[in-house]
């Protein structure tokens, strides 16, 4: 899923989104899912688009697109980590994990710029508490991280297809 | 159990999708054709969570004679050992599939007792005609062509079943208060928003039987008189999402929604809503505004949802294991429910228990069923033998109860007395390594990053608290910040709008409660935090 960097406005697109939708103003949030979709991110463009098609304030529009934590307003780097930080994955060693992963990849934890091309996001609980500690690489899920095993650790890594930054540490 | 065939049921949850469950089903059906073995000799059915969450991927196996085992941790090269375990003229000996045998007479098993869970892992949840062998609507059907709305809220009253998201209050009631309300629309709501780090209960009952959860939502609509309902499922779950939007359309189809059902006035229409990442959308107000498009922020009660929900109608809000467990109650009625459990806990509860455990995974139990036969017992306790420090219920709301305490029965009012809560069924093991204020400082964290902002005590005491809490993570507190953090906590607590806020200090309160001296050795000189010195002026 490469996500198209284009602050050119899919108008048909959006409409036909909204429409689907009925213009109902309570489908917002559903309607900025599948323009996030279209995107990758929600550029303000389409947002304003959005606005207009369900007869809403933009400020309206801005405020639910930045509450929610899943609608992103940058576009996002082409490659992305998310480390569970839930409390499984916690006890199971997932804040060392964490670490481990900001050294390895030379980004800092939670910075949505991150280096350009990876980025590092905490997530609370993907669910999968019973292989914990969980990490997921550009979509796919990474189970049962060795923490206590720093060799083991940087080969599951390596095949989980996380680069060691230049300036990284395994 | 059907005579003579033989069947595979390969788990296709979520937490064994993510240990290859896909890829060994795939290789399952494969063997079977390899073997020259036809689908009615051997079904290869995948189903929902078959609880032993840590084994994955995990296999049930029956085979035509009845005969039952359950394999764990596979690898697609053992797709054909156990096709032959099943429907081989004879097993091959020694067996590969030795190491990966789990003995369902283990008490993790043995132990359950599955009402909420009954369909979960034994039908495929994408088949209606599974779902409806299995008796999936039938008491829907009859509730509309035999009950009426006040009988069936009858048998709900009987049951003593009380809300399963962690608050506790009595379903029967709830349903009376809106269904007594003056006429006009009302909307029924399943909170599928399941929030909590470390719950997964809600999950299985939507990826594993989501036709069971829709006839009690079904059942629920028709018993306050609403014609239309939502189910709010947070976006981090895509596959419950897929199954539960399929579940509707397959309803759909076979008229058990729509207008006029089986022959009846009754109509009923349901979709699905999708979250975008908000935890505080768990509280009722805030998802409300979220299922109308807005911003997922809470607002002061009364009044109540029953009284005014939706658009301003009288709305039934219940969470998913609820509702999922109302067709078995309304099957076998309120009293047999209501003979299970405690004095003030009816039923059964599901629990997702993880962290430093054996066996994780996912349990029922009986209400009142003690924590240390749920974690120690079922769950074999920390996986290194050592001991177990303190077992986390009730997720960022609830709190840490001591290994000293672990005989208590688990209900709502006695996990209150100890400071945590029942929560939605999250139970996270700790071990001896576990730094107490460390597990504070976590779900503060995690508080201040789902606080909504709307209120002030939540919106800034929680970054204080935090800020306090970073300086015992880091031995810089002193006297005074103890004193500041338990005072502190207690203002958040009293003051806060909504339950987030009012709960997020009980991860500290209930630490600092059974775990003070670790606070206290956390501090810059421990020596002046304790209270022989520290309370001197």
């Amino acid at each position: 899923m490469e996500a198209v960097r284009t602050e050119r406005p899919e108008g048909p697109r959006i409409a036909q989104i909204a429409r689907r939708q009925g213009c109902r103003p309570d489908a917002l949030i559903e309607v900025l899912h599948q323009v996030q979709e279209l995107h990758g991110y929600l550029p303000k463009t389409a947002l304003m688009q959005v606005a207009r098609e369900l007869r809403l304030p933009l400020s309206r529009v801005q405020g639910v697109a930045t509450f929610y934590h899943l609608f992103r307003l940058e576009p996002p780097t082409p490659h992305r980590c998310a480390v569970c930080l839930g409390t499984a994955c916690y006890v199971n060693g997932g804040a060392e994990l964490a670490r481990a992963l900001e050294t390895r990849l030379a980004v800092r934890l939670d910075d949505p710029a991150g280096d350009g091309l990876w980025t590092l996001q905490p997530v609370s609980c993907l669910g999968a508490c019973g292989q914990a500690p969980v990490l997921v690489v550009d979509g796919a899920m990474v189970t049962r991280l060795a923490v206590d095993d720093p060799v083991r650790l940087a080969q599951q890594l390596e095949q989980a297809g996380l680069p060691m930054a230049p300036g990284g540490v395994s | 159990m059907t005579g003579g065939q033989a069947r595979l049921r390969c788990c296709d949850a979520s937490g064994c999708r993510s240990v290859g469950s896909g890829t060994l089903l795939a290789a399952l059906n494969q063997a079977r054709e390899g073997l020259g073995l036809s689908p009615e000799a051997v079904a290869i059915q995948p189903v929902g969570c078959l609880r032993s969450c840590g084994q994955g991927p995990l296999v049930a196996a029956e085979a035509a004679d009845g005969t039952f085992s359950l394999f764990g941790t596979l690898t697609p090269e053992l797709a054909a050992p156990l096709l032959e375990q099943v429907a081989g003229p004879a097993p091959r000996s020694p067996s590969p599939l030795e190491a990966h045998w789990i003995d369902p007479a283990h008490p993790f098993f043995a132990l359950q007792q599955s009402v909420v869970l009954e369909g979960c892992g034994r039908i495929n949840p994408e088949s209606m005609e599974e779902a409806r062998a299995l008796g999936t609507y039938g008491q829907f059907l009859r509730c509309l062509q035999e009950l009426t709305p006040e009988g069936v809220r009858e048998q709900v009253k009987r049951s003593g079943l009380r809300g399963r998201g962690g608050g506790g209050y009595p379903t029967g009631l709830k349903w009376d208060t809106v269904a007594l309300q003056p006429p006009g629309p009302r909307f029924v709501v399943c909170n599928a928003d399941e929030g909590d780090p470390g719950a997964f209960m809600d999950r299985s009952v939507l990826e594993g039987d989501p036709h069971r959860l829709l006839e009690g939502l079904a059942i629920a609509a028709f018993a306050v008189g609403a014609q239309k309902g939502y189910v709010y499922v947070r976006a981090e779950y895509p596959l419950a999402i897929e199954r539960v939007r399929l579940a509707i359309r397959q309803a759909r189809r076979d008229h058990l929604l729509g207008e006029g059902i089986a022959g009846t006035s009754f109509s009923l229409s349901l979709e699905v809503r999708v979250g975008a990442g908000a935890y505080v959308c768990g509280e009722e107000t805030a998802l409300l505004h979220s299922i109308q498009g807005q911003r997922g922020t809470p607002r002061t009660r009364p009044p109540y949802p029953a009284q005014s929900g939706l658009w301003g109608a009288p709305t039934l809000i219940n969470n998913v294991e609820t509702l999922a467990a109302v067709p078995a109650i309304l099957r076998e009625g309120g009293d047999w429910f209501a003979a299970m459990g405690t004095e003030r806990s009816k039923g059964t509860k599901v629990f997702a228990l993880s962290g430093a455990v054996a066996n994780p995974g996912l349990v029922e139990v009986p209400m009142g069923t003690t924590l240390r036969t749920v974690v120690e017992t079922m769950g074999g306790g920390v996986p290194d033998g050592s001991s177990i420090k303190a077992v986390q219920t009730g997720g960022p709301s609830g709190g840490c109860i001591p290994a000293a305490l672990l005989d208590t029965p688990v209900d709502y009012e006695s996990l209150l007395e100890l400071g945590s809560m029942m929560g939605s069924g999250g139970l996270v093991v700790m071990g001896e390594s576990t730094s107490m204020p460390g597990v504070a400082q976590h779900f503060m964290r995690f508080s201040v990053s789902e606080s909504c902002g709307k209120c002030v005590p939540c919106r800034a005491g929680t970054v204080q608290l935090l800020q306090l809490l970073d300086r015992f993570a880091t031995h810089q507190a002193t006297p005074a910040d103890l004193r500041q953090l338990e005072h502190l906590c207690q203002m958040v607590k009293a003051t806060s709008l909504c339950g987030l806020g009012q709960a997020a200090p009980n991860p500290v309160l209930s630490t600092l409660r059974h775990f003070r001296g670790e606070y206290e050795a956390a501090c810059r000189e421990p020596r002046t935090c304790q209270p022989a010195t520290g309370l001197r002026p």
